[in-house]
This record gives C-alpha cells, sequence and structure tokens, in this order.
C-alpha cells in the first residue's frame, strides 16, 4: 500500500517534470502556452486529477464488468474485477443526475415564457439540477399518500424482510425495501419520512421568517429602545450554539409534553423557529435600516401610513431578494437541525416517520456492507435523501446570489 | 499600545458579560418550568413527602434569584450540583441528602477531557489540510481545481454529519476494515491507541469543518490578491513565490486566523451528533443521554460548558481580528 502510494508519488513528479520540459514539443499550440504558462504546481494537480479519474474509471469498469472482464482487460486493470456496488451506485447516480439537470435545462430553453426561457438559458447545470430535484421532492411530498403503498403506521406481520424483494434472499416482492424490526414497510416510510421531514422544516422556517422579518423591520421602522432590547435580546439567544439550545429546551418540552410525545413536534417547530429567528431578525433589521433612510420611505412616513403599511407595502417589496435567498439557506439549516434532532430521538416522535430516526434506526445495517450491500444502503439512503435536498437547495442559492449581485467571480 | 489594551479589556469584560447572560438564560429556561421539578423527577406515583423532601433537599422552595445566586457561586467554585440519574431518590424518604455522591462535575471531567481531545485531533487534520486547498483554490481560481473544489466543500457542507460519518464508516471500517467504528475510549489507554479510535469521528468532523475554512479562507484570499499593494509587489517583477510568501502571506494571516476561531465554534454543533454516531465517550454524548433522560443538572452544565467554549472562540476570533489590523488597532 505504501510502496504503491510512494511509486505512484515518483511517477507522478516525474511526468510534473516531464510535462513542463517538454511542453514546446506539444503539437497543439492551445495547449502548448497553457503548458508553458502554467506553474509547476498547477501541472502537478492536473498529474493527480488525471490519475483519480483514469483509477475511477478503472474501477468503474470493474465494477460493471464483474467477472465477466476479458483477461487483458484484467491483466492492463489496476483493480481488477470488483464485486461491491456502492462505487458503481455513486457513480451512476451521479450521471443519471446530471443528465437529469442537462435535460430539464434543455427542454426549460424550449419550453414555457419567454421570461423562463431566458432565465434556463443562462443558467448552470448545477442550479438546473437544484431545480429540478426541489420540484421532486415537493411533489412527492404532496402527493405521499397516493405514492406510498401502504400506510406510515401499518404493521406487517413479515418482519425485518430484506431489500430486494427476492424471497430466496428473505426479501418479499410485496416490500421492495423489506420492512423494519416492528413489520413496517420501507419504502411507505422513506416517501412518508419526506413529507414528514421536509413539511416540518418548511413549516418551520415560514414560522421563523415571519417572527424574524417582522420584529426586524418593526426594529428598524421604531429604532430607538425598542430596537436596542430585541437587538441585546437575540445577541444573548445567539452566544449560545444553536443545536445546544435547541437540545436544552426539548429537555424542558419533554418534561411539559409529558406522556403526549405528539405534542413535543409542536414544541420543537415552535422551538426551532424561534431561535432561528433570531439570524432572519439580523439580516432583515439590517435590510430594514437601509431602506427607512430612503425619501420614498420619509413621505409614505408623512402621509401618515400605518405601521402594517409601512412595513407590508413598503419595506417588504425592496427587501424581497436577500430574503428570498436567505430563507434558502435557512431551510437547510432548519432541514439539517431537524434531523440531527431526530437522529439524537429528541425530534419528530413515532408513529411519524422520518428520515432522522431512519437513518439511526437502520444504522447497524451498515456492518453487513459486504454480504448484502442494499441492506447496508439503507440508513445511507435515508441520510442521502437529506443531503440530496440541501445540496439542492444550496446550488440554487449560489446561483441566485450570483445572479442578483451579477459577480462572476 | 494603551488604546489596543482597551480595546482588549473591553471585548474581555464584553465575554464576562455575555457568559453571566447565558448562565441566567440558561438557569431561568430550566426553572421556569410550568410543572414542578421534583414531581417530573418521581413521575405520578410520588406521595407528598417524598416531593417535599427533594425540593427541600435541591432548595427549590427558595426564593428565585437566591436560588440562582447561590447556583452561579457553587458553578463558579466549580460544583455543578449533584446528577439526578446518580442520585437515588427512592432512598430519600424525608431524610438529609448524602451530597459529593454523583456530582455532575466528576462526571464531566474525564468526558471534558476526551471531547478536548478529540477536537484537538480534528484541528490538528483540519487546519492544515483546508488552509492548503483554500489558498491553491484562491491562487488558481475559476480553474478546474477550483470548482471542483467548491462542489465537493458545497456538498459537504449541505449534507448532516451522520450522512458523511456513516459513510466514512461504510468505506474505512467496514468494507477496508483499518479504523474501529466504535470509540470505547477508557482511562489509562496508550496514545497510539486513543489516538486510532479517534480518528474516525476526527475525521468525519474534518469533513465537516474543514469545508468551511477551506471556503473562507479562499475568499478571504482572493479578497487580499485583489489589493493594491499585491498587484504592485507583481508589477515590480517578483516571483509569484515571493508575492505570496513575504507580501500576501502577513496580510492574510488575520482573516485566516479569524476564519480558524470561528470555525473552530462552529465545530462544537457537529460534537454532540458525531460523538453520538461513535459511541464517542465526550461531553456531547453526555449532553444527549442527560436530555433524553432529563437529568437537569447534568444538562445545565453541559450546555454552560459548550456555551463557555463557543464564547471563548468566538471572543479569541475578535481580539485576533484586533490585534492583527493596525486600523481597528488604531480607532480614530
Amino acid at each position: 500500500m505504501v510502496s504503491t502510494m510512494l511509486t505512484w508519488f515518483v511517477m507522478a513528479i516525474v511526468a510534473t517534470v516531464g510535462a513542463k520540459k517538454f511542453a514546446p514539443a506539444v503539437p497543439n499550440e492551445r495547449i502548448q502556452t497553457r503548458l508553458r504558462d502554467m506553474g509547476y504546481v498547477a501541472v502537478f494537480g492536473y498529474v493527480v486529477m488525471i490519475t483519480m479519474i483514469v483509477l475511477s474509471v478503472d474501477y468503474y469498469i470493474g465494477y460493471s464488468l464483474g467477472d465477466s472482464m476479458p483477461g487483458w482487460l484484467q491483466a492492463i486493470s489496476f483493480f481488477g474485477p470488483q464485486k461491491l456496488p456502492f462505487y458503481g451506485w455513486l457513480i451512476n447516480g451521479i450521471i443519471m443526475f446530471g443528465a437529469a439537470g442537462w435535460l430539464f435545462r434543455l427542454i426549460g430553453r424550449r419550453v414555457g415564457t419567454e421570461w423562463t426561457k431566458k432565465m434556463f438559458r443562462q443558467m448552470p447545470v448545477t442550479a438546473s439540477f437544484g431545480i429540478l430535484t426541489i420540484i421532486i421532492y415537493a411533489i412527492m411530498s404532496i402527493f405521499a399518500e397516493m405514492i406510498a403503498p401502504y400506510g406510515q403506521a401499518e404493521i406487517f406481520d413479515k418482519i425485518n424482510l430484506l431489500p430486494g424483494g427476492d424471497p430466496a434472499l428473505g426479501g418479499d416482492p410485496a416490500h421492495p425495501l423489506g420492512t423494519d424490526q416492528i413489520g413496517r414497510d420501507l419504502l411507505s416510510r422513506l416517501i412518508y419520512g419526506g413529507q414528514n421531514t421536509v413539511g416540518i422544516a418548511f413549516a418551520t422556517t415560514c414560522l421563523a421568517f415571519f417572527i424574524g422579518t417582522t420584529l426586524g423591520f418593526l426594529a428598524a421602522t421604531i429604532g430607538g429602545w425598542f430596537d436596542q432590547l430585541l437587538s441585546r435580546i437575540v445577541d444573548m439567544l445567539m452566544a449560545i450554539p444553536q443545536l445546544i439550545f435547541a437540545l436544552l429546551l426539548m429537555t424542558i418540552a419533554t418534561a411539559w409534553a409529558g406522556s403526549e410525545r405528539a405534542l413535543l413536534t409542536i414544541y420543537m417547530v415552535v422551538i426551532i423557529a424561534v431561535l432561528d429567528s433570531t439570524r432572519v431578525f439580523r439580516l432583515s433589521r439590517a435590510v430594514g435600516m437601509n431602506i427607512v433612510v430612503m425619501d420614498f420611505f420619509e413621505a409614505a412616513k408623512l402621509r401618515g401610513e400605518n405601521m402594517a403599511y409601512l412595513i407590508f407595502r413598503e419595506i417588504l417589496p425592496n427587501a424581497y431578494a436577500p430574503l428570498l435567498a436567505e430563507f434558502g439557506l435557512r431551510f437547510c439549516f432548519v432541514f439539517l437541525t431537524i434531523a440531527a434532532l431526530s437522529f439524537l430521538g429528541v425530534g419528530i416522535q413515532p408513529p411519524l416517520a422520518d428520515w432522522g430516526t431512519m437513518v439511526k434506526d437502520l444504522s447497524q445495517f451498515i456492518n453487513f456492507a459486504a454480504f448484502s450491500p442494499l441492506t447496508a444502503a439503507l440508513p445511507l439512503l435515508a441520510a442521502g435523501a437529506i443531503a440530496l435536498l440541501t445540496v439542492a437547495v444550496n446550488f440554487v442559492v449560489e446561483w441566485m446570489l450570483n445572479q442578483s449581485s451579477g459577480l462572476k467571480e | 499600545m494603551h488604546t489596543v489594551l482597551g480595546i482588549i479589556a473591553k471585548r474581555l469584560l464584553l465575554g464576562v458579560v455575555t457568559m453571566f447572560m447565558v448562565s441566567v438564560l440558561i438557569f431561568c429556561a430550566v426553572n421556569l418550568l410550568p410543572g414542578d421539578f421534583a414531581q417530573a423527577i418521581l413521575g405520578q406515583g410520588a406521595t407528598p413527602e417524598a416531593v417535599e423532601a427533594i425540593r427541600r433537599d435541591l432548595g427549590l422552595n427558595e426564593p428565585f434569584v437566591q436560588r440562582y445566586l447561590s447556583w452561579l457561586m457553587a458553578v463558579l467554585q466549580g460544583d455543578f450540583g449533584t446528577s439526578f440519574a446518580e442520585a437515588n431518590f427512592s432512598s430519600y424518604g424525608g431524610a438529609t441528602a448524602t451530597s459529593n455522591f454523583g456530582s455532575v462535575a466528576q462526571k464531566l471531567a474525564p468526558r471534558f477531557y476526551n471531547t478536548i481531545f478529540l477536537a484537538g485531533v480534528t484541528a490538528a487534520v483540519a487546519v492544515p489540510i483546508s488552509l492548503f486547498i483554500g489558498i491553491l483554490a484562491a491562487l488558481y481560481r475559476n480553474s478546474i481545481f477550483d470548482r471542483m473544489a467548491n462542489i465537493t466543500t458545497l456538498s459537504s457542507i449541505s449534507s448532516p454529519e451522520f450522512f458523511l460519518a456513516y459513510i466514512l464508516i461504510l468505506i474505512l471500517a467496514v468494507l477496508n476494515p483499518l479504523l474501529p467504528s466504535l470509540s470505547n475510549i477508557y482511562d489509562g489507554m496508550e496514545f497510539s491507541e486513543r489516538l486510532q479510535k479517534t480518528l474516525l469521528p476526527a475525521l468525519t468532523l474534518t469533513l465537516v469543518v474543514a469545508a468551511h475554512m477551506m471556503r473562507m479562507t479562499r475568499a478571504a484570499i482572493i479578497n487580499l490578491l485583489a489589493s493594491p499593494f499585491i498587484e504592485m509587489a507583481r508589477l515590480k517583477g517578483l516571483s509569484p513565490f515571493r508575492v505570496i510568501i513575504f507580501h500576501a502571506f502577513p496580510n492574510a494571516l488575520a482573516p485566516i486566523i479569524n476564519v480558524v476561531a470561528l470555525n473552530l465554534a462552529f465545530l462544537i454543533t457537529g460534537v454532540v451528533v458525531v460523538e453520538v454516531v461513535f459511541v464517542y465517550p465526550g461531553i456531547g454524548q453526555l449532553f444527549v443521554d442527560s436530555v433524553k433522560i432529563r437529568d437537569i443538572p447534568v444538562v445545565q452544565a453541559c450546555c454552560l460548558v459548550f456555551a463557555a467554549a463557543y464564547i471563548l472562540l468566538n471572543l479569541t476570533a475578535d481580539i485576533m481580528a484586533i490585534l492583527s489590523n493596525p486600523r481597528l488597532r488604531h480607532p480614530k
């Protein structure tokens, strides 16, 4: 292992120096000039990257051909035939998602109004992939009742069915992802988990925004002692790390809720919304401060408009762009916090299905990776579903921020 | 020099005040519970005498401010109270409390050391890597490296900590058994063994923190490279190496130290989840366990420790920023 890496390292340095030395001999003029102007570090970086790409392709070929790999290929292949599918799934997934995003952008450029067509023309693939993913998640969550084959709390008498649906391997075609330890269909729970986790996170973010923007704009408009008071309270709340504070408050909420576990979910929504509204407050106060000094706002104030008009008709329309981007980021943050709380066992309560709890419950299966890759993939599937949505939202937010600031940096 | 000391003293004072307010907040949050505390511990079958005994032992009958002050005084002397889980309330039956039994401080101390160890290993791995990649990404920005680094870090920031943890377990513990997936750490362990068992959680935390650190470093360096004195150095005909080491680096130190301190503060939230995944015996694990069994004194103490670490790191970031920036050092 060490000697292989050492050999590779020496070879990579030789290749780097060689590429620089023989740069003038390269026939293509564009590559020649780029190679000439490039530093040694950059050339080395390219060598590393090319090695990684070659190794990945090699491994992927080994995975997809398996034992049917011809002899001459096995002789030149570094890894040889592979049995474990995880890496192959990853590559297939990336290719599929990339292609879907690209196709979605292609369709968006042809179909729709002039405005959307223009939007899609300027969009990078990452952003179109993000939008597509968000749409799919939204559809899955809204129509979970119709899509899921069974109910989320429905219990079957076949427990611990393995995924794959093959009766010879301990599966059942009726339950493609198997059942859990008390006999609930995992596919249905995964779909309902999306509905609960995404839905609750969305509601929490909306609540946090309602509290945060209202108070933030009020602080900006009224100013003085009101502003000072709110700002100091927010400073204090932000001095404790959010997850820690949420856990502390959840302890109290458990005492409060007593035996009614369902109430706990509602308490969690309120707690996280309040804690998260502090950041929204800061932003909306800062944005509001810039707006209240403008002339049109002064005019509205002199007209004698009431507070609600000032906030919702004068400030809000001018604060849309930064707030919208913030909404995406906040949603990710809330989503991850809720998932973490559920993972730790104090978030969304059973019988509601949710992804964080599912990861925790299924996490032991990861030890079976060598024997039954599909079973081991179950906890990763739930965790990956969380990651995929946040990645998608982040891609879209980054694109939006780039759009609005005009930064091409 | 005088003004600098003044500013730093002011910041420190502000930190102390914040810490005080946080302690008030934590105490209020726990003690303004609508239900009764003693009732909550004993459950529904409790006799009024037993409830009364616990109240007396814990001093729940005293006025609020007095309770807070005595709690604060005790905390300042390192006494965080008695853990509910360890104290055996059924033996009370009206008798006086047997103190010095299952004290929170005793429980906390070894775990505190473990968590610091984990954080230290993480920092030792994460800081050099992320600074190196961040500077490279800034130097070769908009190249294919930069794009790759951008997509990778964005994905790693967006993933929940436990996702990264399980992927690392899958790759490094299950498929290639290089590291143990559970960190059972005990006292008197050899350093190398302890390090080996800490490595997997530390790597997970590295993935979480390094992504943030790398992005912030990149932004700081790009900001710096756009400044006129760098352009001047380039136009003078200095070698790129010299420009970076002698002109950019001393000026980049300030933002980089700031980035490191901020991200170590960010680590605190990650520690809780990662310790639970790897069953690492640190404060995070203790905290979550105590939350589940409603062991209020332990929850309070953990919360205080985390908040203190968070405030301290943010304070360090602040002070470093002032010390290394002449414009902040000599305010008009």
